[in-house]
């Protein structure tokens, strides 16, 4: 029963006792310096785009119409989205404004949980999302998926377009994590993304779009 | 080494096991080299060896032993100078944890402050100066696993060989991967051993260099024979005798 | 246990270094990583700075640990995450076969984790009726081949892709030989794909768990990992009890370390965190989440002071690609679990040294292991401490099975070296005599296995004291 073993456990890890230094409180980290918006936008582009992330830097106010060019091109027929927030709302606004004869693809919900939506979001083509942030040391996005834009969106369908903010780059992962306090408020699921999914399995030849997203797309809102 | 540009007038020698049995020329070369900078040399005679093999095979009681009587036969403050990375290892980075638990652990860290490797030794403390007086020759250097990642001494070693204008040095390709000496795994696991010299001497010859030189006997042993045994055409031969050699024009 | 099958060590070093296509492999794959590591890990100063760190995290990690443990389960169970504690691999079996019956599921997926190797829980699953499905494309290679992960981050790295064309070919219905590096991945998806989307539950392996927020961090770059514990309705994670760390605070610099010696990448593809099953109005994610804690001989490494650096481990595997025995016979011929410089100190404090201990000899004591560990874990220094084990006498004494190789020949050989090297003149005398009778002597026991290789060396015509003496070197 796990609850005998658990105290056999702890009495054995009691009894390996102090050992005769005591460590230190807490570890200093390694001294970064904070970079200006436009590096940490370049050092993220630079280190994203070097793993195959398509990445757009743009005016917040008009990089949806530089969304729409993207889609055309791929002739992607469904774009998975979260109407509920703000980008979402955008969307639906841009959406409906058009004169639909541009092939646009379908705005699609996440309606009602996963053990309904499944099948349809294993034929979705690409799903759109948000971020809570990035991070330039590394180039990565962050995303707190919710109720909002649940996790599967940035994994299952082939195309992962992300939305970041340039002043919501971090320089560092502890500076995102120490800046905004995750600790007391991690929620069920953060992940970090780098790029699209690859593998170098097969004699360490790298390739890309295994599991996850085959492709990845960021676009960098600047104010 | 506390004052480590300081020219001392005295320095004691640890010739070490190997250089003994069956390197003794490239023992005297070292004594020598340092004796050309009117530096003097003594060396204790009642030296044998520094522990190492016992240590490294699992009989840490034999070789506190053997390490205590070593230590006793260097009193005065004098470096010591040890011809070899292995060697120097031991005496400085393992006797202390060989003595940890020891109440003569101080005394055992004095000792083992005063170590010095023989490249160390020439090049930061007596800087020496070398005139090549030898014909024209290609080498290629092997870093013992210790000179390398304890000593640190690699490159003083190789700064001595690039001082002789006639010797031309080709580098390794896997220059820092251990020869498979490792002293008595040479002898428990002599599949693995063999593997790992063979394809040390398959490096060495795509180098064309007729001469391997090298700070470690264990090392020289190992490389040599497998070479003379493969009947390569190349030499290995210890960094102090070659650096006399060359001074002497053989 | 994983592995009930006799071991024989020398055999299995013999069979690897006689095949030319597994040390090609090796040899390729080990240079390679060796090449990464050094790209990312390029200033030398900031590069010790950060092991350094890591290391000081495992150590108040471990310092604290029971202290931990408890904080992590509070914390996990208040989120909602279910807690199950293991001393033993059979019961960590049992709980995951528990799980998945309540569920009567009869498919898991599996990302990838080496202490479900250690549990053996693919065939024990097997036995009892379920399929374990590995995602993870270096284990589902070897999973369709019956084989065991030779490498702790690559699993399959022991095959060449004309190899591994073969397998897919002959393993996977209606699939045509191709060594197209892209069209065998683009196999591995279309097959996976399915099996992810039927999973009734999926597993996975814990990078490291933080105490502070109760969150389980795991890294990939494939995304099968995030498939596992996202998309079946029951996610379990097995760990080793090792694996928590105090804070979220302590992620960023354990994570560049692991990613940098795993892989010579800045940051994985995903770094995946997880604090609670779904939540309230969530649309997806388990509904279960499962954390499975498994002791198997930790809590007794422990307790040693100086052993216990053996359980700073972040399985970066970094300590494989710079071992020279490791890349001559690959991770197979260690015959346990975790094989290279990690596995020779682990494995033997586990199983005990009378199976395992022989691991404990096959290293040189280079060294490279310790000075690339990102966690700075005194490798060659605990190899010496368990062949001091292994021939100890009783007053010094902790590892399983101690003193078992002491023998009467070894003692006395190390005695009469301590004596000859205690004793100069009669030394002196020996080497005199050695010189006469040396090529004289029948090649055996050792010098036999040296003149397998090598020319003997010759005893000099005069030793060292004797030229010191000939040529007035002083003596005092």
């Amino acid at each position: 029963m796990s609850n005998r073993s658990r105290d056999r456990i702890f009495s054995r890890l009691q009894a390996a006792g102090k050992p005769a230094s005591s460590a230190s409180a807490a570890t200093p980290g390694l001294p970064f310096e904070a970079l200006g918006l436009d590096e940490r936008v370049d050092k993220l582009r630079g280190l994203m785009e070097a793993v195959r992330t398509e990445i757009h830097v743009v005016e917040a106010t008009n990089w949806i119409e530089s969304l729409k060019g993207i889609l055309r091109k791929r002739e992607i027929k469904t774009l998975l989205y979260a109407p509920d927030t703000a980008i979402g709302d955008a969307l639906t606004k841009q959406w409906s404004a058009d004169d639909g004869s541009d092939r646009l693809p379908e705005l699609v919900v996440y309606e009602g949980a996963i053990e309904e939506f499944k099948d349809r979001l294993f034929q979705i083509d690409a799903a759109i999302t948000s971020t809570q942030g990035g991070i330039a040391e590394t180039g990565a996005i962050i995303l707190w998926p919710d109720r909002k834009e649940p996790r599967l969106m940035s994994l299952v369908p082939p195309i992962h377009i992300a939305v970041l903010a340039a002043e919501k780059i971090y320089t560092t992962f502890s500076e995102a994590i120490i800046t905004e306090n995750w600790p007391d408020k991690m929620p069920t699921n953060v992940v970090l993304i780098s790029g699209p999914s690859k593998t170098a399995d097969i004699e360490l030849t790298l390739a890309f779009g295994v599991h996850g997203p085959k492709e990845l797309i960021v676009f960098i809102l600047k104010n | 080494m506390k004052d480590d540009h300081v020219k001392p007038k005295t320095v004691y020698y640890f010739g070490t096991c190997l250089m003994d049995m069956f390197y003794p020329e490239a023992g005297m070369a070292g004594i020598k080299l340092i004796q050309r900078e009117g530096v003097q040399v003594i060396f204790p005679r009642q030296q044998t060896c520094c522990g190492q093999p016992a240590y490294n095979s699992g009989f840490p009681r034999e070789a506190r032993k053997v390490a205590l009587m070593q230590m006793q036969l260097f009193p005065k403050q004098y470096p010591i100078v040890v011809p070899s990375g292995s060697c120097a290892g031991m005496m400085k980075h393992h006797y202390p944890l060989l003595f940890k638990n020891d109440t003569r652990l101080d005394t055992v860290q004095q000792f083992s402050n005063r170590i010095v490797e023989l490249s160390e030794f020439l090049v930061r403390v007596l800087k020496i100066k070398l005139k090549d007086r030898g014909s024209p020759i290609k080498v290629t250097w092997h870093s013992s696993c210790h000179a390398l990642r304890e000593m640190r001494v690699v490159e003083d070693s190789k700064s001595l060989v690039r001082q002789l204008q006639n010797v031309e040095l080709v580098e390794l390709q896997n220059e820092k991967e251990c020869c498979g000496f490792g002293g008595t795994f040479a002898v428990k696991q002599p599949a693995i051993s063999g593997a790992m010299v063979s394809d040390k001497i398959e490096d060495v010859t795509q180098t064309g260099a007729t001469r391997l030189i090298t700070g470690d006997c264990g090392c020289l042993m190992n490389i040599g024979g497998a070479m003379e045994y493969q009947n390569a055409p190349i030499r290995g031969q210890h960094l102090a005798e070659f650096l006399w050699e060359r001074l002497n024009g053989k | 246990m994983a592995n009930d099958i006799e071991f024989d060590f020398r055999q299995n070093v013999s069979r690897a270094l006689k095949d030319k296509q597994l040390r090609k492999n090796f040899k390729f794959a080990m240079g390679n990583f060796i090449l990464k590591r050094k790209q990312i890990f390029s200033d030398d100063r900031e590069t010790e700075q950060l092991r350094t760190i890591g290391s000081a995290i495992k150590v108040r990690a471990l310092t604290r640990l029971p202290l931990l443990l408890e904080q992590l389960e509070a914390r996990c169970t208040h989120n909602g995450i279910q807690v199950h504690w293991a001393e033993t691999t059979a019961e960590a079996n049992q709980q995951v076969l528990r799980i998945m019956n309540t569920h009567r599921a009869t498919r898991l997926v599996k990302g990838k984790s080496m202490v479900s190797e250690e549990m053996g829980l693919n065939e024990f699953l097997q036995e009892n009726g379920i399929e374990a499905i590995e995602t993870d494309l270096g284990e589902f290679i070897i999973q369709l081949n019956a084989e065991k992960p030779s490498h702790i981050i690559v699993p399959a790295i022991h095959k060449n892709k004309e190899q591994i064309a073969r397998i897919f070919h002959e393993k996977i219905p209606d699939t045509p030989y191709t060594e197209n590096v892209e069209a065998l991945n683009a196999i591995a998806r279309k097959t996976l794909r399915q099996k992810f989307f039927k999973a009734q539950v999926g597993l996975s392996g814990v990078n490291f768990a933080v105490a502070e927020t109760g969150t389980l961090c795991l890294v990939e770059n494939e995304g099968n990992g995030r498939m596992c514990t996202t998309l079946p309705p029951v996610h379990i994670a097995v760990m080793g009890l090792e694996k928590v760390v105090e804070k979220l605070a302590d992620l960023p610099p354990l994570l560049r370390l692991l990613t940098g010696s795993a892989t010579g990448q800045l940051i994985t593809t995903y770094v995946n965190m997880i604090t609670s099953p779904r939540k309230g109005s969530e649309k997806d994610g388990p509904r279960e989440v499962h954390l499975v804690i498994l002791d198997n001989g930790r809590s007794e490494i422990l307790a040693d002071p100086q052993l216990r650096q053996t359980l700073h481990c972040i399985r970066c595997g970094t300590c494989l690609n710079h071992c020279p025995v490791y890349t001559r016979i690959g991770g197979h011929a260690y015959g346990f679990v975790y094989p290279g410089p990690i596995g020779m100190i682990l494995n033997p404090q586990v199983e005990g040294l009378k199976k395992a201990g022989v691991l404990a000899t096959a290293s040189s004591l280079c060294e490279a292991c310790a000075e690339v560990c990102p966690v700075k874990i005194p490798i060659p220094q605990l190899l010496r401490r368990l062949r001091n084990e292994s021939y100890s006498s009783d007053t010094f004494c902790t590892v399983k099975e101690c003193g078992y190789q002491r023998n009467l020949i070894d003692s006395l050989a190390w005695k009469g070296w301590e004596f000859m090297n205690t004793h100069p003149r009669i030394n002196a005398v020996g080497q005199k005599i050695m010189g006469i009778l040396g090529p004289r002597v029948p090649p055996l026991g050792p010098l036999k296995q040296w003149t397998r290789y090598r020319a003997l060396p010759k005893f000099a015509g005069k030793s060292l004291h004797q030229l010191v003496e000939e040529q007035g070197v002083e003596n005092e």
